[in-house]
């Protein structure tokens, strides 16, 4: 079988995530890629695949790519790449698209170009005999020029270390980041993923047509959204009551004084045309399921509160006080409700619900500094298949778990989750600078300066 | 909350419930809205689904027609039938109504199609 090496040109940015991904969709596609180099941080993959259908499926759903190239020459050096490129065209490289009308794009990386010298480097390829028209907007054909200039911004070398040409054969699935943009949705919540990261998660968790896929705690649902852009049903799960009905606090600045009106997840899902994939959301608490206990989801992706900007909390009081019935509606009182023990309720929830094979995909907020590799969770019935950073400040970040369910539950598995919480991680967050003054403080200090300023003020009067 | 929904669901997490299925729909307001066919996803929920729960809820809800009390095996090939099933399963929907527990009455109430199974702290097992 004949097979083809192609060039899977990324943006720079989740680098992380990218292996995870493109091995999530090839596995789910059942595609096989042959690494022509080992993954690393360069924003590039050599492969080997199949077909040229099939580099077109990958890049179809990934997020992290930009487009894919059959790659016609790859040389470290410009004046190499040009030789190569001439003999190939000699030998009849071109011959297929040499009527088309086509385009040349040029991508330097780590570094920039004027116009000027943009147009400069498409003139250099004019020794390729194109017969077509060049046509910028919808040409038949586009060749993509790169040139790679290593990954240290602060030390640019002259020349490019390595140089690449192809023809495109696919884009990739970045233009749904700007169609899910958060800027324009009509309903988004004070903790809505972002649109990348979503699909990503989606990818991630190897969602595909006719999934059945739960959020526990779907908030704003933006994972749904993603989970249902790529052909899964959904469904989802939270606490807040207000939240689901559209009715907290509007969360757009400029919009602060207008009440939501007609905000709700599913309006969300008509927005984006994929409401035929919405199932429901329902007002439960996470800790304790309310699904039938043989339901079996074919994948469960979630982002549990951190305690930051949504409250980390479970239904439950702290005394046990009887419930004076009344005749107006009873709001039950929430206790907190730690880190460690919702993802532990997360993962032994799903090691009874997910379908063997499945997977579960959920984000912990860390602390950089505190942070080590056996804090992260495990149980007996998921295998950890990846662990990405997605760094948040300074101080902290957040990690995505990817966990695949290799086994049936059994009464003897284990299932830990260490992530320090003897302080949690708000208190952390908040208190990481123990000189820090609180904004009540800070009013105090202010008002004390300004008296004592007065005070000499007066002094300097007086004399 | 469609009719899907309502098979996945439980009462098993109030206090002193066993098995707490099938909840009873007391539908008030029942909205009926198309969505687009799809054969693959209709195919892989059926193993998923209680059909006997699915058929009463229909029937209580005065959507039964049509639907078989038995599923026949060979569903897969019977796309008329799965399109039906569909029609159950994603078209129908209670948009304000109640859910109640089989075992011990409790109400769990739906309202703009959205069902609240929270329970109050005193109902925790």
């Amino acid at each position: 079988m004949k097979r083809f090496i192609y060039l899977l040109w990324f943006a720079h940015e989740h680098v992380a995530f990218r292996i995870h991904e493109i091995e999530s969709i090839a596995s789910l596609l059942n595609i096989p890629i042959k690494w022509l180099e080992p993954p690393s941080d360069e924003p590039w993959y050599l492969v080997e695949l199949p077909s040229e259908e099939a580099v077109q499926q990958i890049s179809a759903r990934s997020v992290t790519m930009r487009r894919a190239l059959q790659l016609w020459a790859d040389e470290p050096t410009i004046s190499k790449l040009h030789e190569t490129l001439k003999e190939k065209c000699l030998n009849g490289i071109l011959e297929p698209f040499k009527l088309k009308s086509f385009k040349v794009d040029v991508d330097l990386f780590c570094n920039s170009q004027t116009k000027e010298e943009k147009l400069e480097r498409i003139e250099s390829f004019s020794y390729i005999p194109f017969e077509g028209p060049v046509n910028l907007k919808n040409p038949d054909v586009t060749f993509q020029y790169i040139e790679y200039y290593g990954l240290d911004p602060k030390n640019i070398p002259e020349f490019p270390t390595r140089t690449f040409f192809g023809r495109v054969v696919a884009e990739s699935g970045r233009s749904l980041i700007h169609e899910l943009s958060l800027k324009n949705r009509t309903f988004i919540g004070n903790t809505s993923m972002d649109p990348q990261l979503s699909l990503l998660m989606a990818n991630l968790g190897k969602v595909s047509n006719g999934d059945l896929v739960l959020d526990p705690f779907v908030g704003s649902g933006s994972l749904l959204v993603a989970a249902a852009k790529f052909g899964g049903h959904v469904i989802g799960t939270d606490i807040d009551y207000l939240m689901l009905h559209g009715r907290t606090r509007p969360t757009r600045k400029q919009t602060r004084h207008i009440p939501r009106r007609n905000e709700s997840i599913e309006a969300n899902m008509v927005q984006y045309s994929c409401v035929d994939k919405y199932i429901d959301v329902i007002v439960a608490d996470s800790s304790i399921p309310c699904w039938r206990s043989d339901v079996e989801f074919d994948c469960i992706l979630a982002d549990p509160p951190y305690g930051i900007r949504e409250p980390t909390e479970r239904i439950g009081s702290k005394e046990f006080l009887p419930i004076v019935k009344k005749e107006t509606i009873h709001f039950p009182s929430k206790v907190d409700y730690g880190l460690n023990e919702i993802v532990k309720d997360l993962m032994k929830f799903s090691s009874k619900q997910l379908k063997l094979n499945g997977r579960l995909l959920f984000w912990v907020p860390v602390f950089k500094q505190h942070y080590d590799e056996s804090q992260i969770p495990r149980h007996s019935s998921f295998k950890l298949i990846g662990n990405c950073e997605q760094v948040l400040t300074t101080f902290t970040a957040r990690r995505l778990l990817i966990f695949e369910k290799i086994k049936m539950p059994e009464d003897t598995d284990e299932c830990s989750c260490t992530i320090p919480s003897t302080n949690s991680f708000r208190e952390q967050f908040f208190n990481w600078d123990e000189n820090r003054l609180t904004r009540k403080e800070k009013k105090e200090a202010a008002a004390r300066n300004k008296e004592l300023w007065f005070a000499k003020l007066n002094n300097i009067n007086v004399k | 909350m469609k009719l899907l929904t309502h098979n996945l669901l439980s009462s098993k997490s109030l206090k002193n419930v066993k098995v707490g299925y099938p909840l009873r729909i007391v539908a008030k307001d029942v909205k009926i809205s198309e969505k687009e066919f799809n054969m693959e996803f209709v195919t892989k929920m059926i193993p998923k689904l209680d059909w006997k729960v699915l058929v009463e809820a229909a029937i209580q809800i005065g959507h039964g027609n049509g639907l078989p009390e038995q599923l026949v095996d060979d569903y897969e090939e019977d796309e008329d039938l799965l399109k039906k099933i569909h029609h159950i399963l994603m078209e129908v929907e209670v948009i304000n109504g109640e859910l109640i527990c089989p075992e011990t009455e409790r109400i769990f109430p739906i309202s703009s199609g959205i069902p609240n199974l929270l329970l109050n702290e005193d109902e925790v097992s």
